[in-house]
């Protein structure tokens, strides 16, 4: 997509975008390090690892790259 | 599954997570973490004293490659238990402070505020007796 720097809204679009139904709340100012909390009914019934894996899937390839480390919450309502 | 088949270390790296009931790759060594993620994740495991084996995957950047493309999981660290995939060190911090980890391990919640390192410093034992007289 790019390869600037990322902003945290960036990555709150990318992933209200890339997950139904899906709100974010994203932290971090460095360009590397973020957090977010997730929260969208997709993560209803699936175990922690499926959930965050939706969120990882949406960044494909680019965490441990171009964003460093992504500390995640996830929760389906 | 195409050519993947003849591949020595993905065989070594599945071999370890079937043999080893409770193991955490990671950046570094429980003793010496490399990376505060995975400091944390170990520390987890040490405050329950749940016994694991620990992978290092600094050495060869190649362990990790191929952990990743085995677990379908982008970071490190990772725990395994019981040959699946726990979680990294989100995952694994919100089920120890839950007790859901010490659960899955079989071990004991320990009764002081979960807090995975560094809790131990208060519980220093006062050596100083209280003399008046």
């Amino acid at each position: 997509m790019t390869t600037s720097i990322a902003t945290k809204e960036e990555l709150k679009a990318r992933i209200e975008a890339g997950i139904p139904g899906a709100s974010a709340e994203v932290h971090g100012d460095d360009g590397h390090h973020f957090e977010a909390v997730v929260v969208s009914p997709a993560f209803a019934g699936l175990s922690r690892i499926a959930q965050h894996r939706l969120v990882y899937d949406v960044f494909d390839g680019e965490l441990g790259g171009r964003i460093h480390a992504l500390a995640l919450q996830t929760k389906a309502e | 599954m195409s050519d993947e088949t003849q591949n020595p270390l993905r065989d070594a790296i599945e071999d370890a997570i079937r043999t080893n009931p409770v193991i955490l790759f990671m950046k570094g060594t429980p003793e010496q973490p490399m990376c505060g993620f995975s400091a944390r994740t170990a520390g987890a495991l040490q405050a329950l004293e749940a016994p694991f084996a620990a992978v290092d995957v600094l050495p060869d950047p190649r362990i990790r490659q191929e952990l990743s493309a085995l677990s379908n999981w982008p970071t490190i660290p990772q725990l395994f238990v019981n040959g699946e995939l726990v979680g990294g060190c989100d995952i694994v911090t919100e089920m120890y402070e839950s007790g859901e980890l010490a659960q899955l391990l079989g071990v004991e919640q320990p009764d002081e505020a979960p807090q995975p390192a560094g809790a131990e410093a208060q519980a220093a034992p006062l050596s100083i007796e209280n003399r008046l007289g």
